[in-house]
């Protein structure tokens, strides 16, 4: 196996691009060093791209956030002016694993690994968050929603690195939220995820949504028909329970040690319900 | 596979050393550097054992390759206390019996470190949640916690 | 905090008040272990050491045609390989390990599988080389041919007569007439006393349940670890990780055809071990490749190798049946416990009938057990190794019993409970004993006062284990400046190095800090059983103690020389040799301290040796009590709050008796709500790591108070009870008694993880 550490995201680029064997990007670690240790994968190239000064960036713009790849959970933690934008994605990076984890975990690692249950996606995807992606043949922006594709495939082509995630900015009124499920209290995967986002009028009726599931497919959801359920709504009671239909509904979940299908499909409605809770006085409060 | 050539800080000390590229901070902190005092407990970040400190952050070693500490500083729990001189953490893990088997005990020090220094005043449920990424089997957590929090309110003065 | 009951029973041998004994010093091995100086079994490093590692079946069953290692031996780096060849069979023989038997012709092929692999991680080869990396890909370079064959994982399954059957010469023992057909159930074994069917027939009401519990793992945070070393003459030494040096000796001497003292063996600190280090599975490769590559070599198993291939405690199938009069006192009970021994015979069944019933008086009791193999890792003892399963069972039936007849559950347990003089369901009479007493504290504890919430409930169980004593030497050598060196043979799992200079300090009447210990090696130290059946404080007290009094009968004999007076004349009082009779006031005492000094002079070295068979050990009984709430639409259980009472006897160092009812309490909790080994319809072990093997986190539980009782055990020169096991026992029950109380619903299943949880709730509502 061979060790990178390039300081450019050219010179990032055109290894990835030029390797003859496995390649992996290397940001916080804590899903490639797991799968290296457990022979799931043996790379022949490792490009470690926390070298890259902008990967390490978070930066204001147009009203929203561009945090860098290498951004740690732990650092996007501290940044109070992110957190308070967007709540929901922030506790959702900060829910993957331990205190440890949060030291060297980044939310495009967790999105570029592509597990199905993968607990910043859902939040992202819920967010509108946009993934800029710089390749051999250039940049491009990719909704976040269109990253994953199957369990551990991303639809990036080779050589193309994810280098940021822009969260835009909120129109007044706006809250979002991630709950996840979980058997114990820290440390498990999760069984199931939602992540919800909406903006209220002044007159408080809900005039967009966006509800995401996360572990309930194989690969992190965008749900329509919850949004449908919310907007135009007060988000009342009678509309959470659509909600929690529509996201139990549009669940394709299996019966793995973590959760059975069932359980999934039900827990799924319970959480969307419970994260538009949250995401709506948020967004009552601001 | 020709070695890569590391040179780090451990411990306030200037260190080189000579791993492979699939060698952990772990594995290089052990077998390298005969630092055996951060523990392999699981070698996939599930139990904390052998949390130190890369660069002031808590991090698993076990998730950090050797050759990421090029440049940066590594703090274990050899370096912990100071001289003769025990860290509050450590003399009032001992005064509270918090360790039965003691092969958890590094890890939790190194992390409660790292707790005491973003947050001084921890509730017990912040310790708790702070500490969820660290292992005990022996102690069931309770003399831990409250270890913890008696360091807390020695190390602020009150 | 934890209070601490005295009782009207005076510890023996301790006329004056207590000065050490009681207290809560730093622990003597403390300091290294806070600093990280302390070195457990992977952490010794020496020169030209090798690594080893092993090659382990994929399958759970089949048959091993033939393994091929010559491309792996050829492998620039691998020093040397090891497959059952170099490993000579054994005939059967069964020898105690802890609790629990073995039998070497077992032994012999669960650390190398011979003709058969029975589980998947089962080791068919080991290799040392002089990188772990080579070492791993010398293990992908062995050719072995399997024949797989059907495999059975679940205990009910294994019994039945269409089973694939693991051991073509396994015929039940225990059943008349003799079967003439091999089947997977090794033996069956039954304890009775008195007339249950007439009982039965005097009952008011009975309740008769089944319970499944699935295997748990001691889930020790060290991985098993050693390093072996076989010089050219056959002398060797191991270092590891292990509850018994002395057992590791013992086995390695066996398995390698040595001499027991050609191998020295050193116990390394132990990063826990529960049980499931009272076996040996590295060790004895460790040894075969030392002594074939002439190199040290190093094992240490990956976290995943431990789950896979080191022996958790068995998963179960209980039914419990109890009668009782309307005024709740028990007429007679019957239970059928069916425990998985994993790939060999030999799981913790008998202790498992034994103990099901022991906290009752009772005239009527039918246990019948059986102990049945299956693909699965061999099991290993595991805290009160087969009594939580069964427990668990009788405290649930025994709650639903009380809440039938609308009796409180602790006067129905008060009611029924076995006190000093009960001829106990498995034999003997007890003793003094303090189950009623933790039952007591329980009920006017202030916890139990307390008002609880909606989808709260609350819940309590007993327990109860046995304790051995056992084989036990320990020396104390009186050093030139009157400080002591003390061996203890017992490796320090939770703090029982401080409570044996505890001890040693009390019974020589020195200051602790002049004590200072060792655990010994196999060489240094006459022969001592493992720590384990919580029997280490009590033990070692014992020992410590009988070595202490030579200590001091022969300070008085060094007294009575020096002052030229018959050493009947010397006292020993509070460290000091004074006179006494008729010489009493005739000369100034002589301290310990000055009589060290004059040791050389007055006749040599002093020291005490003591080699002893522990007997008396004293069972210790325990109730639980615990609150937790259900989140209804999750299924999700979360402890609010727990209490321990239990008794120890005497609480040498309090702080560590509180720290085993609190680690016992916490692993029960895991056990109850989210542990088990998860397998695939293939045979493979899903969850082989603490990600899906999931085990209580500091988020997970809140303090968990205790109550230290204290009946003393009067065969104790402290009253010391072992405490270590029976914390274990009872929070299974209690969390199931809470549930109910919370849900309405009675949960048979372990672990009540959400799903089942959730699942239950929706049956019950009628929403399913």
């Amino acid at each position: 196996m061979r060790y990178e550490a390039p300081e450019s995201l050219d010179a990032a680029v055109g290894l990835l691009a030029g390797a003859t064997g496995l390649a992996r990007v290397l940001a916080g670690g804590t899903d490639l060093l797991v799968q290296l240790r457990s022979g799931l994968i043996e790379p022949d190239l490792v490009v470690d791209v926390k070298k890259i000064p902008e990967m390490r960036r978070i930066t204001a713009e147009n009203g929203g956030f561009r945090i860098g790849a290498a951004v740690s959970g732990a650092e996007l933690g501290e940044h109070s002016e992110v957190s308070r934008l967007w709540p929901g994605v922030v506790e959702a990076v900060e829910l993957i694993g331990s205190t440890q984890i949060q030291g060297r975990a980044t939310m495009v690692g967790n999105l570029c690994n592509a597990s199905p249950a993968a607990d910043s996606v859902p939040a992202m995807i819920a967010a509108d968050a946009v993934a800029s992606v710089v390749g051999p043949a250039g940049r491009r922006e990719v909704p976040v929603e269109a990253i994953c594709i199957a369990p551990g495939e991303t639809s990036l082509a080779k050589g193309e690195i994810v280098t940021s995630i822009l969260l835009p900015a909120r129109p007044p009124h706006s809250g979002d939220a991630y709950l996840r499920f979980i058997p114990r209290t820290e440390m498990d995967i999760a069984v199931v995820g939602a992540g919800v986002s909406l903006t209220l009028d002044d007159a408080g009726v809900c005039r967009a949504a966006r509800l995401a599931l996360g572990a309930v497919a194989a690969r992190p959801l965008l749900v329509p028909e919850g949004a449908s359920a919310l907007i135009g709504t007060r988000v009342d009671e009678a509309a959470l329970a659509h909600l929690s239909t529509a996201a139990s509904a549009a669940c394709k979940p299996i019966d793995d040690k973590r959760g059975t299908i069932d359980y999934r499909i039900k827990v799924a409605g319970v959480l969307a319900r419970r994260a538009a809770q949250i995401a709506l006085e948020r967004a009552r409060a601001n | 596979m020709a070695k890569i050539h590391v040179t780090t800080t451990v411990n306030g000390d200037a260190v080189e050393f000579l791993c492979d590229p699939e060698q952990t901070l772990l594995d290089v902190l052990r077998d390298e550097l005969e630092l055996t005092g951060s523990k392999e407990g699981c070698a996939s970040g599930d139990c904390g054992a052998c949390s130190v400190m890369l660069d002031g952050r808590l991090v698993c070693a076990c998730l950090v390759l050797g050759a990421e500490a090029e440049g940066r500083g590594v703090e274990t729990i050899e370096g912990m206390a100071t001289g003769d001189e025990l860290h509050p953490l450590q003399r009032k893990f001992l005064e509270h019996a918090a360790l039965q088997c003691g092969v958890c005990t590094p890890g939790f020090l190194i992390a409660a470190k790292a707790l005491l220094e973003k947050n001084p005043d921890p509730s017990e449920t912040e310790v708790r949640y702070w500490l969820a990424g660290n292992l005990c089997r022996c102690t069931g957590y309770d003399k831990i916690v409250r270890a913890v929090l008696d360091a807390a309110t020695e190390m602020r003065g009150s | 905090m934890a209070t601490v009951l005295k009782t009207d029973t005076p510890a023996p041998q301790s006329p004056h008040a207590l000065k050490w004994v009681g207290t809560r010093p730093i622990r003597p091995d403390g300091v290294d272990k806070v600093t990280g100086r302390a070195k457990f079994g992977a952490d010794l490093i020496l020169s030209g050491m090798l690594v080893g590692k092993v090659l382990r079946s994929p399958h759970p069953h089949a048959r091993i045609r033939s393994i091929d290692t010559s491309k792996a031996e050829a492998l620039p780096g691998v020093k040397a390989v090891v497959t059952h060849d170099d490993f000579h069979d054994l005939p059967s023989e069964f020898v105690p390990a802890g609790e629990m038997l073995v039998n070497y012709r077992d032994m012999v092929r669960n650390v190398m599988a011979r003709e058969k692999a029975l589980y998947e991680g089962h080791p068919v080869a080991a290799v040392a080389a002089t990188s772990a990396q080579i070492a791993r890909q010398a293990l992908k370079l062995i050719e072995v041919d399997y024949e797989p064959l059907p495999h059975v994982i679940d205990v009910v399954e294994a019994m039945r007569d269409d089973a694939p059957v693991l051991h073509d010469d396994l015929f039940t023992a225990g059943v008349e007439p003799p079967p003439t057909k091999p089947s997977n159930v090794a033996k069956r074994v039954e304890f009775a006393i008195g007339d249950t069917e007439a009982g039965f027939a005097e009952a008011d009401l009975v309740v008769e349940r089944t319970f499944d519990t699935k295997p748990v793992h001691q889930g020790y945070i060290e991985p098993h670890a050693c390093v072996a070393s076989v010089s050219e003459d056959g002398q060797a030494e191991l270092w590891c990780s292990t509850q018994g040096q002395f057992l590791v000796r013992s086995h390695c001497a066996k398995l390698l055809g040595m001499d027991i003292s050609a191998i020295r063996v050193t116990a390394s600190e132990i990063g826990g071990g529960f049980g499931g280090k009272t076996v040996v599975y590295l060790e004895p490769l460790a040894m075969a490749l030392a002594r074939k590559s002439h190199h040290p070599v190093k094992m240490v198993m990956s976290r995943d190798e431990v789950f896979q291939a080191s022996g958790p405690t068995s998963g179960a199938n209980v039914w419990v049946k109890i009668g009782a009069t309307r005024h709740g006192r028990i007429t007679a009970a019957e239970a059928v416990l069916k425990y998985q021994a994993g790939a060999f015979q030999g799981g913790p069944i008998q202790p498992g009938c034994m103990a099901a019933f022991a906290p009752y008086d009772l005239a009527n009791v039918k246990v019948v057990g059986f102990d049945v193999v299956s693909n699965r890792p061999k099991v290993a003892a595991y805290r009160a190794p087969g009594a939580p399963i069964s427990e668990f069972a009788v405290e649930c039936v025994i709650d639903e019993l009380a809440k039938e007849l609308e009796i409180d559950p602790i006067e129905f347990r008060l009611e029924n409970a076995a006190k000093e003089g009960t001829r106990a369901a498995y034999g003997p009479k007890f003793g003094p004993i303090g189950l009623i007493d933790t039952l007591r504290k329980i009920k006017e504890s202030e916890h139990y006062r307390t008002p609880l919430g909606p989808n709260q409930g609350r819940g309590i169980a007993s327990g109860f284990w046995f304790n051995i004593g056992g084989e036990t030497s320990a020396s104390i050598n009186v050093n030139e400046d009157g400080t002591v060196t003390l061996m203890a043979g017992t490796p320090d799992i939770g703090g029982s190095r401080a409570s044996s200079c505890l001890m040693a300090a009390e019974a020589l009447g020195i200051d602790y800090d002049k004590v200072r210990p060792i655990i010994a090696d196999t060489s240094s130290l006459g022969y001592t059983f493992l720590t384990g059946g919580s029997r280490a404080t009590f033990s070692n007290g014992l020992a410590v103690n009988e070595a202490a009094q030579q200590v001091i009968k022969e300070m008085c004999a060094r007294a009575a020389r020096f002052w030229e007076i018959p050493a009947d004349a010397v006292t020993w009082e509070d460290g000091m040799a004074k006179p006494a009779g008729a010489n009493a006031g005739d000369f100034e005492p002589l301290s310990f301290a000055e009589l060290a000094k004059m040791a050389g002079k007055t006749g040599g070295p002093i020291g005490g040796h003591a080699h002893l068979n522990a007997q008396g050990a004293g069972p210790s009984f325990g109730t639980h009590l615990v609150d937790l709430e259900v989140d209804q639409e999750t299924g999700r259980v979360t402890i609010l709050r727990y209490t321990v009472a239990q008794d120890a006897g005497k609480a040498v160092h309090p702080a560590y008796v509180e720290g085993q009812y609190q680690g016992g309490a916490v692993q029960g909790i895991g056990w109850a709500l989210n542990e088990e080994y998860i397998y695939g319809p293939d045979g493979r072990l899903q969850n082989p790591g603490f990600l899906d093997y999931r085990m209580p986190v500091a988020s997970d539980v809140p303090m968990i108070d205790t109550v230290i009782v204290e009946v003393a055990n009067p065969r104790h020169p402290f009253g010391v009870r072992g405490v270590g096991e029976t914390p274990i026992v009872p929070p299974m029950a209690a969390i199931a008694n809470a549930m109910e109380q919370a849900t309405g619903i009675r949960f048979t299943e372990l672990p009540m993880s959400p799903p089942k949880v959730l699942k239950a709730l929706e049956a019950a509502n009628g929403a399913g």
